[in-house]
């Protein structure tokens, strides 16, 4: 353990997984906030679901496995995923969580079929494409690295810039469009941002587990703070956590995929933080009523 | 638009003002797909008046409300705010949503939400700092719950979570507000403190449309009364429309309350 943990610094290797895995943990954590707050926990995985085909499209047109033009596949293809999410529930009587249903199976379909064609061309470039599905940190390297710091620097700037209009949009829309805030652009910009975020995480968490970064990492921050800014902060810091942590483990050369790894991190710090939560953790919640019913008995006040 | 004003008028803080209603509403008709929602309204409100929007469920209320903000776009017919389109009227709108509408589960404190009623004047970008905060407190005492500032808003009573919703239409610093249902499932307390507030509210001119469910209030809480059933029933003084005709003409058959009187 010890040793991993030096290695960190020092192996080459390790610490661009690592630090791949940092950007992307403190990247959906942030965003995921926003998702969980939204009651969009959902889109996030059809979206990640999404992303699929545009990569395996992005293969068989360039013949290529650059990251930028793969990741840039995904983009497209999650957008579109978004479009026709909307395009369902706007323009028939199909409700919101069928529609997320539909485009998740559909795309993520897809995108299985045409792995399996690319597999059977007998393509050189083909191996590795399949790791999208259950993520792979062992192949980052300082290319991708770079492509997604540079990424979420613009994601993370922007919900800086935007935090104030992000939280009454998040809050209470009507209010804001009341207010003139083009409520539906700005839905757009943060449905995006969360695209960008799933971007990032497919090479590594893989596109089935990718919603639970988002989800996961904000569950557990809603447990110890009641500050939307709080909450932001500890979940980006949860999500690097978690990031960190499944990156050490999958490199330490046991070849475990590192997307699950991550996401039984994220996920162990979720259930600590549902017992330890300084705000609405089990323990804390369980002590004050112990002392406030202890109180009422006693014919005092809390 | 007719001539603009320049402040002499009493119990004004606005210096330029147009001399027009604070709420014109014309030929209104909003469907939903092929469901007509409301039907060619037509009423004003008149400046400094407390105004009742009342109808059955379903009679097309909030609808009216957020056609008048632009938010549903109307199939025909339109809202004018002092003579404007409401887009270039919203500085002097305030608004209070109704409670239901939001997540009180967000994490977010009762100062919080208020200092939002400043986020129109703050304009992107900029953050709200310690001028807001001592507004939006000042609004907070205004309705009596400044000492509750910091709590997150779902530990709040429904009440108080009323009140602090409308703290944040008081810091929108408005001269029409537009409330929707903000006398529902709150206690007698709440209930005195609101009406209280909107008659201080009338006081300094300031015109408030209340969307309203409880009739037997109407006419000791009201100057005016709209009665919609997604038809215009009437509207007009209490005094004239609110009647068991206009009422069970909305409603459809007995209308309760008025039976004794």
């Amino acid at each position: 353990m010890l040793d991993l943990f030096s290695a960190l610094f020092t192996d080459y290797t390790l610490r661009n997984v690592a630090l791949g895995c940092a950007v992307l943990g403190v990247v959906s954590g942030v965003l995921g906030c926003f998702a969980v707050l939204r009651r969009q926990g959902l889109l996030g995985d059809a979206l990640a679901h999404a992303t699929l085909p545009g990569v395996c499209v992005a293969f068989i047109l360039t013949g290529t496995r650059t990251p930028a033009i793969l990741l840039l596949g995904a983009a497209i293809s999650a957008s579109l995923g978004a479009l026709l999410i909307l395009a369902v529930v706007g323009g028939t009587r199909i409700k919101q969580d069928a529609a997320l249903g539909i485009v998740l199976s559909v795309f993520f379909g897809a995108g299985t079929v045409m792995l399996t064609y690319i597999a059977g061309t007998g393509n050189s470039g083909q191996s590795g494409l399949d790791r999208f599905i259950f993520g792979q940190a062992a192949t980052i390297v300082r290319e991708d690295v770079v492509t997604m710091g540079i990424l979420a620097g613009i994601a993370l700037v922007v919900v800086a810039v935007l935090f104030k209009e992000f939280k009454i949009l998040s809050f209470d829309p009507e209010f804001a469009a009341s207010m003139g805030y083009p409520v539906g652009k700005l839905n757009i910009l943060l449905t995006a941002l969360i695209v960008v975020a799933i971007v990032i995480g497919i090479q590594t968490v893989g596109v089935i587990l990718m919603a639970a970064m988002l989800i996961t990492p904000a569950a557990a921050a809603r447990q110890w703070t009641d500050k939307l800014s709080m909450m932001v902060f500890v979940s980006g810091f949860f999500g690097a956590l978690s990031g960190v942590s499944g990156a050490m483990v999958s490199a330490s050369g046991s070849n475990l995929p590192t997307g699950p790894i991550i996401v039984l991190a994220a996920t162990g710090i979720f259930l600590l933080s549902l017992v330890f939560g300084a705000r609405h953790g089990f323990l804390w919640s369980r002590l004050r009523e112990r002392r406030n019913r202890r109180a009422a008995l006693e014919g005092g006040s809390p | 638009m007719r001539q603009v004003e320049m402040g002499n008028r009493s119990g004004r803080n606005l210096e330029a003002l147009p001399d027009e209603m604070p709420l014109e509403v014309s030929g209104l008709t909003v469907a939903y797909r092929d469901k007509p929602v409301l039907w060619d309204i037509t009423f004003e409100v008149p400046e400094g008046q407390l105004v009742a929007i009342v109808g059955p469920n379903g009679a097309g209320k909030t609808t009216l409300l957020k056609a008048v903000m632009g938010m549903i776009e109307p199939a025909a017919g339109r809202a004018l705010v002092y003579g404007m389109p409401f887009e270039k009227a919203r500085h002097l709108v305030g608004y209070v949503p109704q409670r239901g509408s939001v997540d009180w589960d967000f994490p977010t404190s009762a100062l919080d939400v208020v200092q939002m009623g400043l986020y129109g004047k703050l304009g992107w970008f900029r953050r709200p700092g310690r001028k807001e905060r001592e507004k939006a407190m000042e609004c907070l005492e205004q309705v009596g719950i400044a000492s509750f500032a910091d709590r997150q808003i779902s530990q709040l009573s429904g009440g108080q979570q009323q009140r602090v919703f409308l703290a944040r239409a008081l810091a929108q610093d408005a001269n029409l507000y537009l409330t929707d249902e903000p006398f529902a499932a709150v206690d007698y307390k709440t209930e005195r403190a609101i009406v209280e507030l909107l008659r201080e509210l009338k006081s300094q001119g300031k015109t408030v449309v209340v969307v309203h469910h409880d009739l037997g209030t109407v006419p000791e809480y009201f100057d005016r009364v709209v009665i919609l059933n997604k038809n215009l029933v009437a509207e007009g003084p209490v005094g004239k429309v609110f009647n068991k005709e206009n009422l069970s003409e909305a409603y459809g058959g007995n209308v309760s309350y008025l039976a004794g009187s």
